[in-house]
């Protein structure tokens, strides 16, 4: 019986899709009812998910559908459970936001028809990831997954800047799409005999007598695949084109679940389907380095970004890298025979991962809603929103303390974990990698404190201080279910924070399964305590932490709270008098002096014009600045030009002469029948 | 059993309160050094006590236009410096209360009180709460990865990163030169002084619009909100002044509960913040104070410091 549980939120996201068709005869029933079987799928997901990982059972279904000698392998472990409950909670929360927020939608000219039909494939096709078996349902189900969010990122196709962030995401999602399927061919094919394809995970999995190097080369082709599709640094550019400019709880999803899907495939196949142990160990040096690159270069490119969405977009960039810094940790301690430190990696990963995508939709959902009122996208035009939108900066302030890692928030204890594993290397055997492993810990709190810089400087402009301008002046607060949903999930940002042992305890399995080995210690003091390796170590304790903060604060306010004594009047003006929004730090004020320190990471292009009176006062002050990706000029556009000039080159035998096609096939025919005798 | 246990937290409780009390009286004492050395005639240790009463009993004058935030940080700064003031080893080690957090915690707790301060500070909407924000989290970023690197350093050699645990290794294998040790000590100690907020990175005592980081941020603040911050502010200078003295130099902290060793541990932890607050005095009477662009280059040198350690300690000291 159970097992039919690994298809109900496929066919309740199918059924949604199908249900927004109807959107022509009465968009409001079509809108309430597709959202609300996405939130019944997700929910029965997230139900799956946890019944999978504290039960312990692994769920597997056959369906008779597919080619005649090959069934559809469904199956859901340990680890696609973790990502299940993932994409069934951010599933909820995005469709609770979207129904109240995709009304306006209904009467404007895109209508709300393929909103709903293709965010219904898309988590359709994201599920269908996590519980295929084979790599014919996987393939499928990605392909699915990526057609259906181009359709979702070009929703406001009137707009020539979300067609061309479309076509580019459309592009790379494809380039990415054959690095995998290559990928699952040398898999199938290398590890059985000579064209005995095994195309179903358990096949591959048995497959023995693959040779390190195709194991590598697989290992290789994926990373490139799901790297691309995860964002990592060099090949990120499109992410932060592509995920800004679909509606908002899709971009909650593009960047809360969909990258995390990747990771997913990535890890399923390193983890699972190739025998780690016969992966070289500087697999765990290279993810290292591209994590790492990833991240530092992600939170500084987002420093420098004021479009509010485009900023999140970039710091996802960020967060995938700590991610995969935590994967090639796991890699590099198991390649080295440390199992325990393996486990606990591996758990940083996961609960980062975890993290991640609540604290990321939640903060994309809080845009959404800002979005959502005042039309504005741009740092610089907003301000002072605190006041207008109480709710709504409230969760995105405790989403923001989450993602610039601050305890008591979940942010933190994915990082705290990250530094206990970087920081036991003593047992390694290599110098170079005892002097790497914490060099990487020393970049992570690097990019840590940038983030926290980012996010100060994002909170700091864009809802406290003066209104910069007069829409953001008259917003207004949003409707309940748009508030709930990013209630909620503060609340878990908060509650993930908090309860590291349990949720960990939890995640437990999923090391056992892939690394064979648990971590004995976590709460070998009790679950008020987390252990990580053992209480001598680290310990840390997340609810004595928040309630030594409340105590004081609730003592320190009824000891000096004395609303006699105060007063509220303007503030410093210099005496000068007068004081304007316009005197306010700006949001490109405040990063300057971040961009003065790093400053050949960008391409920057500052120019000053200043029109002079005869008095040499200055009249009018221009200031342009434009910061562009540098992977654009150095690695995209290069490669596009490649391209081109082979295309072009390549045009010369079409000749349109019905003749010289004619020619070519008799000529290649010749060339076959020779090849052949 | 049980009796012990609520002793332990008890002794805890009583440590941190006596850390909190002394903060300003080491910043009492720096001035006074301060002074002597510009011969001046020093001001009473007691000056920061009274103007902490001064600050208690005014009324605070609010900015319009302020919300909630600005309201609430002053608590919240100092709730987390008073958090991290218990989880520092003043008198005595194995207390229940280090393990609460641990060194990286300690400084994340910083990150949250620096967080808070740089929102309040843009909360008023006025340019000098932006520019003392932005400034104050460029340095933070520098400043936060450097301080990790020499604390790692601390934590690689002790295999922990408990400070509780870390002291009592260093005590157990006695005095021994760590090339590494040096480094670290070195980095931290500049760290810290532009973690506080001294001289060559901020001055404490100017308010120049031009120079001015920490006090640009707090410029709104008033009465008993100004009060909690500057206790805040003093704590955390009290924090490193114990970190730098009880990691660095642990000799004389209590690792028995006797009267007589926390005694003895009283006395060593206040001998060695006089010496400490004698040099910072020093320090900041011979350099004058950077650019803010030089900042950058003093707080990589930090980092440069805190990374020699580290190599220097997976080179020469593990086998």
């Amino acid at each position: 019986m159970s097992s039919y549980l690994l298809s109900i939120p496929v066919i309740c996201a199918l059924l949604s899709s199908v249900i927004s068709l109807g959107a022509k005869q009465s968009a409001r029933v079509a809108r309430i009812g597709s959202f609300l079987l996405l939130g019944i799928g997700g929910m029965v997901a997230a139900y799956t998910g946890f019944y999978v990982l504290i039960e312990h059972q692994i769920l597997t279904q056959d369906i008779m559908l597919g080619l005649p000698w090959m069934h559809w392998h469904l199956r859901l472990d340990m680890l696609s459970a973790l990502f299940f409950i993932i994409i069934g909670v951010v599933s909820c929360a995005a469709s609770l936001f979207g129904i109240g927020y995709t009304r306006e939608f209904e009467s404007t000219a895109y209508g709300f028809m393929p909103l709903g039909f293709f965010t219904g494939l898309f988590m359709a096709g994201m599920l269908g990831v996590l519980i295929a078996d084979d790599a014919l349902i996987f393939m499928i189900s990605w392909e699915i997954m990526s057609l259906a969010s181009y359709f979702l990122v070009t929703f406001q196709h009137t707009q020539a800047a979300n067609r061309s962030a479309g076509f580019l995401y459309l592009l790379m999602a494809h380039l990415g799409g054959l690095a995998i399927l290559l990928a699952f061919g040398i898999l199938a094919g290398m590890g059985s005999g000579e064209f005995n394809f095994g195309f179903s995970f358990n096949e591959m999995r048995q497959h023995s007598n693959i040779t390190p190097f195709w194991a590598n080369l697989a290992v290789g082709l994926s990373l490139f695949g799901f790297g691309m599709k995860a964002g990592l640094v060099p090949a990120h550019a499109w992410l932060p084109e592509a995920h800004p400019v679909a509606p908002s709880h899709i971009s909650a999803l593009m960047s809360g679940v969909m990258l995390k899907v990747a990771i997913y495939g990535f890890m399923r196949v390193t983890f699972d389907l190739v025998s780690t142990l016969s992966l070289h160990w500087s697999w765990g040096v290279v993810l290292i380095s591209i994590g790492g690159a990833s991240a530092l270069l992600g939170i500084l490119y987002a420093l420098m970004q004021n479009d509010l969405k485009r900023l999140l977009a970039y710091s996802s960039i960020e967060n995938v890298g700590i991610i995969f810094i935590s994967l090639g940790l796991c890699l590099l301690f198991h390649s080295q025979n440390s199992p325990a430190l393996a486990s606990l990696s591996m758990i940083a990963a996961l609960y980062h991962i975890l993290n991640h995508s609540i604290f990321k939709s939640l903060l994309f959902l809080s845009a959404g809603a800002v979005l959502h009122n005042t039309h504005e996208r741009n740092l610089e035009q907003m301000g002072g929103l605190i006041r207008r939108v109480p709710y709504t900066a409230f969760f995105f302030l405790i989403g923001s303390l989450s993602i610039a890692a601050l305890p008591p928030f979940n942010g933190f204890v994915s990082e705290w974990l990250t530094f206990q594993a970087a920081l036991q290397t003593t047992g390694l055997q290599s110098g170079v990698l005892r002097t790497l492993i914490p060099f990487s810990a020393a970049l992570l709190a690097l990019t840590s404190a940038l983030s926290a810089t980012c996010f100060v400087k994002l909170y700091g402009t864009a809802f406290l201080g003066q209104p910069r301008s007069k829409h953001v002046k008259h917003a207004h607060e949003i409707d309940n279910g748009m508030r709930v949903a990013q209630g909620v999930l503060a609340f878990l940002c908060l509650l993930l924070g908090i309860f590291p042992t349990t949720v960990i305890s939890i995640l437990e399995v999923i090391p056992r399964e892939f690394i064979g080995f648990e971590l004995p210690n976590v709460s070998a003091e009790g679950w008020l305590w987390l252990t990580p390796i053992s209480p001598g170590v680290a310990s840390y304790s997340a609810p004595l932490v928040l309630l030594s903060i409340v105590t004081v604060w609730g003592l320190g306010y009824l000891l000096l709270h004395d609303p006699k004594k105060s007063r509220i009047s303007p503030a410093w003006d210099c005496g000068f008098g007068g004081g304007t929004p316009r005197m306010q730090y700006t949001a490109a004020a405040f990063a300057m002096p971040i961009r003065r320190i790093f400053k050949p990471v960008w391409k920057v292009k500052e120019q000053i014009e200043e029109q002079k009176e005869i008095t040499l006062h200055s009249k009018r002050i221009d200031y342009k600045l434009e910061i562009s990706d540098r992977s654009w000029t150095t690695l995209y556009l290069p490669i596009a030009a490649v391209v081109n000039y082979c295309a072009r080159t390549l045009g010369y035998i079409q000749t349109g002469n019905i003749r010289t096609y004619l020619s070519y096939s008799f000529f290649t025919l010749l060339f076959l029948l020779w090849l052949i005798t | 059993m049980e009796l012990s246990l609520f002793a332990n937290w008890f002794l805890a409780g009583l440590q941190t309160l006596l850390l909190i009390t002394l903060a300003p009286l080491l910043l009492g004492w720096i001035r006074a050094c301060k002074a002597m050395l510009h011969n001046h005639a020093p001001a009473s240790l007691w000056q920061p006590y009274r103007d902490l009463r001064k600050f208690f009993r005014k009324e605070v004058v609010v900015a319009d236009g302020a919300s909630w935030l600005f309201r609430a940080t002053p608590y919240i700064v100092l709730g987390t410096m008073i958090l991290s003031a218990g989880v520092v080893p003043l008198v005595a080690t194995d207390l229940p209360t280090a393990a609460i957090a641990d060194v990286i915690v300690l400084t994340s707790f910083f990150a949250l009180a620096r967080f808070f301060s740089a929102l309040a500070a843009m909360d008023t909407g006025t340019a000098f709460g932006g520019m003392g924000a932005s400034r104050e989290m460029m340095l933070s970023s520098l400043a936060e990865p450097a301080m990790l690197m020499a604390v790692f350093t601390l934590s690689m050699t002790a295999s922990t990163t408990n400070l509780s645990s870390t002291i009592e290794y260093l005590l157990q294998h006695g005095l021994v030169l760590r090339p590494s040790f040096i480094f670290a000590a070195l980095g931290l100690m500049m760290v810290a002084i532009a973690e506080t907020g001294r001289i060559p990175i901020d001055n404490p005592s100017t308010h120049l619009e031009l120079t001015m980081v920490h006090e640009a941020m707090i410029l709104e603040y008033s009465g008993r909100h100004l009060g909690l911050i500057e206790w805040a502010h003093q704590i955390k200078l009290m924090v490193y002044g114990v970190l730098i003295a009880n990691l660095f130099i642990p000799w004389g902290i209590a690792t028995t509960l006797t009267p007589e060793a926390l005694g003895i541990g009283v006395l060593a932890i206040i001998g060695k913040l006089m010496i400490l607050g004698l040099v910072l005095a020093v320090y900041e009477t011979t350099l004058a104070k950077l650019r803010l662009f030089r900042a950058p280059d003093y707080l990589s040198f930090a980092f440069l410091l805190s990374l020699l350690g580290m190599l220097s300690h997976v080179i020469l000291e593990v086998g």
